[in-house]
């Protein structure tokens, strides 16, 4: 049997001398991460945040991006009704099934009398894909650069309902009366 | 052995025993937060003991990462493999964990002490005796810490062998083989030092580095030896098996090499028995290279300056020297840790060709120059 032989390839990466003594490149890349843990070392003893690491739940950034999807509200009219009238064109469209709604009649409202008694998003699957903010023929489903405030042990808190979706109340809304 | 004796050395094992294990314990935390540190990460710092009856959370900086580690393998199932040998098996982790903290019984870790001094109202009881800060007082140190050392091959051997899995067994060959290479090139490196102090009794080595060469700089083996220090440091590393020697259990080939089968506490073992000698091979660089328990111009009397000796009282000077050892040993690991994260990983013809091609003629090289020149200073 031949002895095994390293194949030779065209591209092989030549090294100088000094590269190949190893040590030089070893000591030069150890002052390298060395110099980092230094700087960074020195930022925590003095008290500053030697990493760019955002500690989510306890710390915000507050430089969402203004389009940047994130969490639902649901449009207000005039009088503080949801403007959503209850077609399920966004519950059917979502690609991870999180929208729940519920619809009931109210025979007081002539001009929309269907409107959601229940309206429940499950966060703890929601994809953020916006589908049903295009979906809605109402315009009554948006969404703020805001996260959801919801890190949890437990899936079964991560949900908002109607009233939380509601809060929205921006005095100059483009919404139709 | 009498009875001061005996609660003396007694102490002092607990003393051994304790920093070793603390050691152990709060090198996995040190590891991870500087790998975190170098990495422009924080690191690990979720696991927290909360206070009974409130919401606070403590966190100590993920402090009790450690421990929840350690509760995680204590809880874990026990895994046995089908084996043929469930002695051996169960024997594998033991023999790499007890030597190593074997070796530690030889090395110095602080000068002497002289309880009578130290604590007045048993003066009378210790009629003057002293100790030297060590558990094991033999004038064949650096002897003892290579037999010991030899012993951790067997462990890797065995368990890899005892395993009864392929992947195991190459782990296990590659620990043997590589270990084998390594200890060769480290003994090569150390026997420079033997030489020019002329003993292997590590107490005295450190004594022996309180002195001046040219005058102004510490004796200390790294001003003699700066050649063998650089050597020997890689060759430890190489012997403690972690990156970028790590072949033995490079979990990307060999899932975990030779404690592939282990699991829970013995699994545990192999961690802790890693990171012990991390500790050890700092303490041994410390001892041979980085003048021990002394700091610079310091002997066992007090401050060697060259107006004079100051002499420090005892109560001040015993704290002073375990502290010093300590703090030289966890610079030492904090900068294996440095390696570690920095460096990639071996090819395992690089690794031995690295041992026998480059290091061995290396260490051979400073051995022959040293007892050259040695030779000629005494001729002169």
């Amino acid at each position: 049997m031949k002895p095994y032989a390293r194949p030779r390839y065209w591209n092989e990466p030549r090294m100088s001398w000094y590269e190949r003594a190893y040590f030089f490149e070893v000591v030069r890349g150890l002052r390298i991460t060395g110099r980092i843990f230094l700087r960074n070392m020195w930022k925590w003893i003095t008290g500053r945040k030697g990493a760019l690491t955002t500690y989510y739940p306890e710390e915000k950034r507050p430089d969402y991006a203004p389009a940047n999807r994130g969490k639902h509200i649901l449009v207000q009219r005039a009088d503080g009704k949801p403007q959503c009238i209850a077609c399920n064109l966004c519950a059917t469209v979502c690609p991870a099934k999180v929208i729940e709604i519920e619809a009931a009649f109210d025979p007081s409202d002539e001009k929309r009398p269907k409107y959601p008694a229940r309206f429940e998003i499950d966060y703890s699957r929601c994809v953020f894909c916006g589908l049903c903010v295009e979906a809605c023929p109402e315009d009554a489903i948006r969404m703020l650069p805001e996260v959801p405030n919801l890190p949890s042990f437990d899936r079964d808190r991560m949900w908002l309902g109607k009233d939380e979706l509601l809060n929205w109340n921006p005095r100059d809304d483009g919404a139709k009366r | 052995m009498i009875l001061q004796d005996l609660l003396v050395t007694l102490i002092l094992i607990g003393y051994a025993v304790g920093v070793l294990l603390t050691f152990g314990t709060i090198l996995t935390w040190v590891e991870r937060k500087q790998a975190a540190i170098m990495s422009d990460r924080i690191g690990a710092n979720r696991a927290y003991v909360r206070i009974p009856f409130t919401d606070v959370k403590l966190v100590a900086l993920g402090l009790f990462h450690g421990m929840a580690d350690g509760l995680k393998m204590m809880l874990k199932e026990d895994f046995r493999p089908k084996t043929y040998d469930q002695l051996a098996y169960t024997l594998g982790p033991w023999v790499t964990f007890v030597p190593v903290l074997l070796v530690f019984a030889v090395i110095p870790f602080g000068g002497v002490l002289d309880p009578g001094r130290l604590v007045p109202a048993a003066a009378g009881w210790f009629e003057g005796r002293t100790y030297t800060m060590q558990i094991a007082k033999l004038d064949a140190g650096l002897l003892v810490i290579f037999a010991f050392g030899g012993i951790t091959i067997i462990g890797a051997m065995l368990s890899g062998w005892s395993s009864n899995n392929k992947f195991s067994l190459l782990g296990a060959l590659r620990a043997g083989s590589q270990m084998i290479s390594y200890e060769v090139v480290m003994a090569l490196t150390i026997l420079g030092l033997v030489l020019i102090w002329g003993t292997v009794d590590l107490n005295e080595i450190v004594q022996r580095q309180s002195g001046r060469v040219f005058h102004f700089l510490p004796a200390w083996g790294i001003v003699l030896q700066p050649f063998a220090a650089v050597l020997f440091l890689v060759a430890a590393i190489a012997e403690n098996k972690r990156i970028p020697f790590d072949l033995p259990e490079a979990e990307s080939e060999l899932i975990a090499g030779y404690y592939t089968e282990y699991s829970a506490m013995k699994m545990g073992l192999f961690m802790f028995a890693e990171f012990i000698e991390i500790a050890i091979v700092g303490a041994l660089f410390t001892t041979l290279f980085l003048g021990g328990y002394n700091l610079p111009y310091m002997d066992d009397g007090g401050f060697i300056l060259g107006g004079g000796p100051i002499g420090l009282p005892h109560w001040i000077m015993v704290p002073t020297q375990l502290g010093v050892f300590l703090l030289k040993v966890l610079a030492v690991c904090s900068f294996q840790i440095l390696i570690r994260w920095s460096l990639p990983r071996f090819r395992y013809d690089q690794l031995l060709a690295f041992a026998w091609k480059f290091m061995f003629p290396l260490a051979f090289a400073n051995l022959a120059v040293t007892a050259i020149v040695l030779w000629l200073m005494e001729r002169a």
